[in-house]
């Protein structure tokens, strides 16, 4: 039995329903991607799901990243982490942090190729180099689920596929939307198809290749 | 021609000054006004700069106070904009920025005396419910997503600093910045009541008429402002405010048993001190409204309302001064020079120099009001206006002023003049103790025959004016369909 479960979830915009009904379970081990149309319901699939699945350790990277543009990429990964630690630590940690925590996160960081930014602020960084300092909060956060929204959708093959390879391998369950449908089944051991707020298609990748995903599109 | 809403509230407001005007007293009673103002240019020309032992006493104390009561304000602020969302929150911070720093010194020099408690108090209240409101409204801007991803166990200081304030810092900032040379000017006033600071001794040396002095003081003062973004850096910024605290002077020790009479009787209204009943209580209410509120409201209304269309007169007057569509760089300098001098200049210390050289009458008030506040409008709007494009062989001179730019730039101008409004309407009030007949003139003489009581009434009823300014010039300015970004600039 698997904690992460949605049974006839629906989600509405005012009164119109925008999602589901739609059941849907996710399991130790599966990394599901969520592809569709843009407008078919996949943000809105990951917002409900970070909804209900509040009392669990879930990880969340939205496609806006949500990043504190003043804060240096070192604090805004160190963010993934604030429930660890007293306020009082919390707060030093803006002044000067502990050389424990800068240690672990520079290795995060020169894992996604940007320790050299360390101390600039998120603001003054590129679209990808934001994304990849959203992609290390994750990493460092931890957890049991993690939910992602185009996490890679800025940066270049050879990084895109780095990035994804951490994503997957740094939590036992993710669940991430994709339009890049090669890296999807790459990736992914499970492919959700969503077409008009419904599940369309639920399969093992090993089972589907890029072809038999364009019924979707 | 159909007229526009605009146009038909800027006549009424027009034809309402100008009812005013004839209903006011605005005689010039001093025996030889050009006389004294010849003096006082004489005397800014040729300051005297040996003559104030205390010149330096003077400044260092201005900016203690202003330091010390900003500093106060800011923090009380910042934890009253972190539970803004409460309706009584926001009651009670606006009741507490409707009642001037003046009145607010009035009242802790019945109870504190000359201790500099008084001073910062008077300076750290009304800039606390200012703060509150505007940094609440800064940290409902910041992007909410930061929070969203947090990680949900996270503590509430942790969220709140990592990712709201970290967001709105440079803001947060910024403002309070600004709000530091309001309070300089503040404190400055301060002066004018008894506090250390350059009002007590402009007001000495205004006294003995030793007009190099007074010279001296003004150009120091503004020196101080002018420099303010030289001496002030976010750096160094901890020392001042650790410094600060041990260099307001030490003034007279407060008497503690004056201090729980004036809150515990002085203030209780007299018929209720005394156990007449309600009836007596009613009567006593009454007597006051009608013999000292009625009278202060309506001069209160009536000056505001001549200072208002002046101060909107001048600064549509004023903004070509720095607009690049009407001056060269060298003429931009000058007016830029003579907009600050007009805008760092506190309504109260102009009305007090005006009153010297004119003697009493609603005319000082007028013009100081017009001077301080159509200085701010007009540099807002000059800014403005520099933002304009105009096409290449757009007219000049008056008709590129009629047809280009007035045009264009009256909404924002309508939008801050109501904005100023109720600040306007403070200040009004606040300039009753210089001797004009407004709200503030019968607080200070209720203060002067020591029945604090009234003085109470009489400033709540101000607050509650200058809330009730507020609420209309809001509506206005919702009628008109008038948005001018997010103006903090409010003293």
């Amino acid at each position: 039995m698997s904690d992460f479960v949605l049974q006839d979830a629906e989600a509405h915009y005012g009164a119109t329903r925008v999602l589901g009904p739609l059941s849907l379970s996710i399991d130790k081990g599966e990394h599901v991607a969520l592809v569709g149309k843009s407008g078919a319901g996949k943000s809105t699939l990951l917002s409900l799901m970070y909804d209900r699945w509040q009392k669990q350790p879930v990880a969340l990277m939205p496609q806006a990243l949500g990043l504190v543009d003043t804060l240096s990429v070192f604090h805004n990964v160190y963010m993934g982490r604030l429930d660890r630690h007293a306020w009082w630590r919390n707060l030093t940690t803006l002044a000067k942090p502990w050389k424990r925590d800068i240690d672990e996160i520079v290795a995060l960081l020169d894992e996604v190729g940007i320790g050299e930014k360390r101390w600039t602020p998120c603001g003054e960084l590129s679209g990808g180099q934001r994304q990849r300092v959203a992609a290390a909060r994750v990493l460092y956060q931890q957890g049991a689920l993690l939910l992602a929204d185009e996490p890679v959708s800025a940066l270049d093959g050879p990084q895109a596929s780095k990035i994804m390879g951490k994503l997957t391998q740094g939590y036992p369950r993710t669940v991430l939307a994709m339009h890049d449908l090669e890296l999807a089944l790459a990736f992914c051991t499970r492919i959700v198809g969503l077409k008009d707020g419904a599940i369309a298609l639920d399969a093992p990748s090993e089972t589907l290749t890029t072809a038999s995903l364009q019924d979707l599109y | 021609m159909p007229l526009s809403a605009t146009t038909r509230v800027t006549l009424g407001l027009v034809l309402l000054a100008l009812v005013c005007l004839a209903l006011g007293d605005f005689e010039i009673s001093a025996h030889d006004p050009w006389h004294s103002l010849g003096h006082l240019f004489l005397g800014v020309i040729q300051p005297d700069f040996t003559a104030v032992d205390s010149l330096g006493e003077a400044l260092l104390r201005t900016v203690a106070f202003a330091f010390v009561g900003v500093g106060v304000g800011a923090l009380a602020g910042m934890l009253l904009a972190l539970v803004f969302h409460r309706w009584w929150v926001r009651t009670f911070s606006a009741f507490i920025r409707a009642i001037h720093e003046l009145f607010w010194a009035l009242i802790f020099l019945q109870s504190f005396g000359l201790h500099p408690l008084t001073g910062v108090l008077a300076i750290a209240i009304p800039y606390a419910g200012i703060f509150a409101k505007v940094y609440a409204e800064i940290l409902d801007e910041t992007d909410p997503l930061p929070g969203e991803v947090l990680p949900r166990g996270a503590d509430r200081v942790s969220k709140l600093v990592y990712a709201r304030i970290s967001q709105a810092w440079p803001h947060l900032v910024s403002y309070t910045a600004y709000r530091l040379e309001c309070g300089l000017r503040s404190s400055a006033v301060l002066g004018f009541v008894g506090m250390p600071t350059i009002g007590y001794h402009l007001m000495a040396a205004f006294a003995q008429g030793h007009y190099p002095t007074v010279g001296a003081l003004l150009l120091m003062f503004y020196l101080l402002i002018g420099t303010l973004r030289l001496w002030v850096r976010p750096k160094i910024l901890p020392l001042y405010l650790l410094a600060a605290p041990f260099l307001l002077g030490t003034g007279l020790p407060i008497m503690w048993a004056n201090v729980t009479r004036f809150f515990t009787e002085d203030i209780v209204p007299a018929p209720l001190r005394r156990g007449e009943g309600l009836p007596a209580m009613w009567e006593w209410f009454t007597r006051l409204f009608v013999d000292q509120a009625l009278p202060g409201i309506w001069n209160t209304l009536l000056l505001t309302q001549i200072a208002l269309v002046a101060t909107g007169a001048l600064a549509l007057l004023l903004f070509p001064l720095i607009s690049r569509h009407f001056t060269g760089r060298f003429g931009g300098v000058a007016g830029h020079v003579v907009l600050v001098v007009m805008r760092s200049t506190p309504e109260y210390m102009l009305a007090f120099i005006l009153l010297q050289l004119w003697g009493p009458s609603m005319l000082p008030a007028v013009v100081a009001l017009a001077l301080h506040n159509g200085g701010i409008i007009a540099h807002l709007i000059g800014r403005r206006s520099n933002e304009v494009t105009l096409r290449q062989d757009a007219p000049t001179g008056v008709d590129r002023y009629a047809y280009e730019m007035v045009p264009r730039l009256y909404g924002p101008f309508l939008a801050l003049l109501f904005y100023r409004w109720e600040i306007i309407m403070r200040e009004t009030a606040i300039l009753g103790i210089l001797g004009i007949a407004t709200l503030g003139f019968y607080v200070d003489s209720a203060i002067q025959e020591i029945r604090f009581d009234r003085a109470m009434v009489l400033i709540l009823i101000t607050a509650l004016l200058n809330i009730g300014v507020d609420v209309l010039a809001r509506r206005l300015r919702g009628h008109l369909r008038l948005r001018h970004g997010v103006n903090r600039q409010q003293c």
